[in-house]
C-alpha cells in the first residue's frame, strides 16, 4: 500500500478554540468545524510525514483502535476534508509553499 | 443653428448608513423620490461622501434577483453581480456604477454588500440579526429565519429604540464595538432609527417554553456568529479578516443564548 502525505491548504483561515478546529474556506466562506481526530489530521498536515505514521503516533496513541482499522478511517476522513479544499492529499511529500501538481484536492 | 443638445442635470443624494455617506447620483427624478422614502431618516447632506456611485437606470428586461449574487475583486476594483444588477466599484478612487432597473431592492442589495467589504477590512460586520438600544446599550439579537428576530423586535417596550429587525451594523472602534440602525428591514418592514450605541451583548435567538438566558462556549458563540454575518465576497483576505473579527467579537462582547416565549416578558431581562 503506498503511502499518504498531507498538507494544509495555506488558503483557509484556521484557528482552534476550545479544543476544536474551526476552519472556513477563502473560496464560498463556508465554515468547518473539525472532530478530534480530523483536528489531528489538520495538526499534522506537514506535507512530510506519511499517514499511516500520524495514525501511528497521533491516533492509535490517542485512542484505543486498532492500526489497520484506524489508517482505513483516517484515510477516508483525510480525502473529505480534501474535497474540501481543507488539506491537500498526495502519494509524494508536499511542500509546505506550494503544493505539488500531482496533489489531489 | 440652434444647439439642440439637451444636457440632462444630473440629480444626486447621499445614503449615510452606518456614519458612511454614500453618494447617489441618477438622472431620473422620480427614482430620487423613490429613494428618499426608502431610505427615510437615513439620507444625509454630508458634502463629503465617503464613495459615489452613478447609477445608470437599464430598460426593464426579465432579471432573476434569486440568482446568487457574486462578488469579485480585481485589479483593486469590485464586481457585483446578481440576476438583478451589475456593479463596479473602486475603493481607490470611492467611484462606481450600478447598472439597475428603477426598483429599490437592487440599489438595497449593492449597499449592503458594499458596507460589509467596508467593515470587514475595519474589523466590523453586517450581521443577521434584530437589534435596539436600551439604557442607552445596543443588544443583538442574532438567528437564522424564524429564530425570533421579528417577534423580539415587534415585543420591544417604548423605552427600547429598534435599529433594525433583520440586519445589524456592527462597526469595531478601539473602545469595543458600535452598533448602527440600518433602513434594511425584515418582516416587520420597519426601518430602523439611525442612532448608534455600544454593543453590550449578543443574544443567540431560540424560541422554547420560558425566558431564559444561559452562557454559551467561546467556540459556539464564535460558530453562531460566522453562521450569521452576511458575507458575500470571494477574497482571500477579507475571508480572514471576517474569520479573525468573529474571534475577537466573542472575546470582547458577551454572547448569550435567550430563549424566550413570544410574550413581553422577555425583554425584563435584558438592558
Amino acid at each position: 500500500m503506498s503511502k499518504l502525505f498531507l498538507a494544509r491548504n495555506p488558503r483557509v483561515a484556521a484557528r482552534a478554540l476550545d479544543g476544536e478546529m474551526m476552519i472556513m474556506s477563502a473560496r464560498d466562506s463556508t465554515l468547518f468545524t473539525l472532530n478530534k481526530t480530523a483536528t489531528i489530521l489538520w495538526q499534522s498536515a506537514d506535507g512530510a510525514t506519511p499517514l499511516d505514521e500520524i495514525v501511528q503516533s497521533r491516533i492509535c496513541a490517542e485512542f484505543e483502535v486498532e492500526a489497520s482499522e484506524a489508517l482505513h478511517d483516517a484515510e477516508k476522513l483525510a480525502r473529505e476534508l480534501a474535497n474540501h479544499e481543507i488539506l491537500f492529499v498526495s502519494e509524494q511529500p508536499i511542500p509546505q509553499s506550494a503544493p505539488s501538481a500531482g496533489s489531489s484536492r | 443653428m440652434p444647439d439642440i443638445a439637451i444636457e440632462v442635470e444630473p440629480l444626486s443624494l447621499v445614503i449615510e448608513i452606518g456614519d458612511m455617506p454614500v453618494r447617489v447620483n441618477t438622472t431620473d427624478p422620480q427614482f430620487v423620490a423613490l429613494l428618499q422614502h426608502r431610505y427615510s431618516g437615513f439620507i444625509s447632506h454630508s458634502k463629503l461622501p465617503e464613495m459615489e456611485f452613478d447609477i445608470d437606470l437599464a430598460t426593464p428586461r426579465p432579471a432573476n434577483p434569486n440568482v446568487p449574487v457574486k462578488v469579485t475583486q480585481r485589479l483593486g476594483s469590485w464586481t457585483l453581480l446578481r440576476g438583478d444588477f451589475r456593479a463596479e466599484w473602486n475603493p481607490a478612487s470611492r467611484r462606481g456604477t450600478i447598472v439597475q432597473t428603477a426598483n429599490p431592492y437592487s440599489i438595497d442589495a449593492v449597499l449592503r454588500i458594499v458596507h460589509s467589504l467596508v467593515l470587514a477590512r475595519q474589523g466590523g460586520f453586517l450581521l443577521h440579526s434584530a437589534s435596539a438600544i436600551r439604557n442607552g446599550k445596543a443588544f443583538l439579537f442574532a438567528g437564522v429565519s424564524g429564530a425570533g428576530k421579528t417577534t423580539i423586535s415587534r415585543l420591544a417596550p417604548p423605552d427600547a429604540t429598534l435599529l433594525t429587525d433583520e440586519i445589524s451594523y456592527v462597526r469595531k472602534t478601539k473602545d469595543g464595538y458600535i452598533a448602527f440602525g440600518t433602513p434594511f428591514t425584515g418582516e416587520l418592514a420597519k426601518l430602523g432609527e439611525n442612532v448608534s450605541a455600544p454593543v453590550a451583548t449578543l443574544y443567540l435567538l431560540a424560541k422554547g417554553p420560558e425566558n431564559r438566558i444561559d452562557t454559551i462556549t467561546p467556540s459556539e458563540a464564535t460558530r453562531c456568529l460566522l453562521a450569521n454575518v452576511l458575507f458575500f465576497a470571494e477574497d482571500e483576505q477579507l475571508v480572514q479578516s471576517i474569520f479573525d473579527s468573529a474571534f475577537e467579537f466573542v472575546n470582547r462582547v458577551p454572547v448569550r443564548r435567550l430563549t424566550f416565549v413570544p410574550d413581553a416578558g422577555v425583554w425584563e431581562l435584558i438592558g
